[in-house]
């Protein structure tokens, strides 16, 4: 049985004030950047923006993201291309996105920032999509770029919580990744690492 | 004699170009395009997404793709999209201008970069996937 966790409780207590004097946060969000060899560029972002400011404009350019996907995989289940139980599964990575989306809405709320909204009309190659098969390309190219998207934000939280929160939704999507991968006919792991 | 004697100096003059070019790798755009789906979290190349659409990129000035919400910083950066300077930006685009709100670390290696980098050359003047391109970038 997989427990359900809220990969953001470690900042559940967190008040802003508490946030922008913490020096164990940023100690660890530099650990994280020094583990991942880019404690100089994690020390600048730093320097030029305050930490919470920082902070929050990772979070939502990651939620800004997620609305777009729960968007995608919305054209996906309403195209009539999709049959079960492949429309299943993306009814379910829709839900994760969603809840992706919600918990980096209320963290950017907590951390006294404004979150951004989903946009009224996203722009997909609806075209091009004219089987199963294209549907769950393009869903799986989605899911591979927002992999990388996550790891290169992972190093740049000023907030070792955030990078391990962040680090969740990645290994998440990695997953939705590698189940498109497999859904498709192709090797769902290709590698070793991401970048 | 004195002509000799300036000879050296005048080879360095002349060969400095070179040793600064041959800094900078040459990219392969094969390479570049698989480098490319780590950019497809946020970007495509005909239509915005969380970042802005890549095609006619190239010479475009940062901050003016058309119906695109930008950052601040981004707007105001008085930066030109060529080699040089997305060279620099994607080696940590966060350092080169403070406040984007493309959040990612960026591509340390510099050989990924000039792949990526003669990809986007090719790939944002396509016909296929960027018809509205002037016909003079291309």
């Amino acid at each position: 049985m997989i427990a359900q966790v809220n990969p953001f409780n470690a900042l559940e207590d967190l008040t802003r004030r508490r946030f922008l004097i913490s020096s164990g946060a940023v100690l660890s969000a530099g650990t994280v950047a020094l583990l991942a060899g880019r404690s100089a560029l994690a020390a600048e972002y730093g320097r030029k923006m305050d930490n919470t400011q920082a902070d929050v404009q990772i979070l939502n350019t990651a939620l800004s993201a997620e609305y777009e996907a729960i968007a995608a995989y919305g054209v996906g289940a309403g195209s009539g291309l999709l049959k079960k139980p492949v429309l299943d599964l993306a009814l379910m990575f829709q839900h994760q996105h969603k809840e992706h989306a919600d918990l980096l809405a209320k963290t950017v709320a907590k951390l006294g920032g404004k979150a951004v909204e989903a946009k009224a009309k996203y722009d997909f190659p609806i075209g091009k999509l004219k089987t199963q098969n294209d549907v769950l390309d393009f869903a799986a190219g989605l899911e591979r770029g927002a992999v990388s998207a996550y790891l290169g934000a992972v190093p740049l939280f000023r907030n070792g919580d955030l990078s391990k929160a962040a680090a969740s939704i990645l290994g998440d999507e990695a997953m939705h990744w590698a189940i498109l991968r497999q859904a498709l006919g192709e090797n769902p792991v290709p590698a070793a690492f991401m970048s | 004699m004195r002509t000799l004697a300036a000879l050296p100096v005048l080879l360095l003059v002349l060969m400095a170009p070179l040793a600064a070019a041959g800094r900078q790798p040459i990219g392969d755009p094969a390479r570049g395009k698989v480098i490319y789906e780590r950019c497809q979290g946020c970007h495509s190349l005909a239509y915005n997404r969380t970042g802005p659409r890549h095609c006619g990129l190239f010479g475009r000035r940062a901050g003016s793709v058309p119906g695109f919400a930008y950052s601040s910083a981004m707007a105001k950066s008085n930066v030109v999209w060529n080699e040089l300077t997305l060279n620099r930006f994607l080696s940590s685009p966060t350092r080169m201008i403070p406040g984007t709100a493309m959040t990612y670390a960026g591509v340390p290696d510099p050989q990924e970069r000039a792949d990526l980098i003669a990809w986007l050359r090719i790939a944002t003047v396509s016909r296929t996937e960027c018809p509205h391109v002037e016909p003079h970038a291309r």
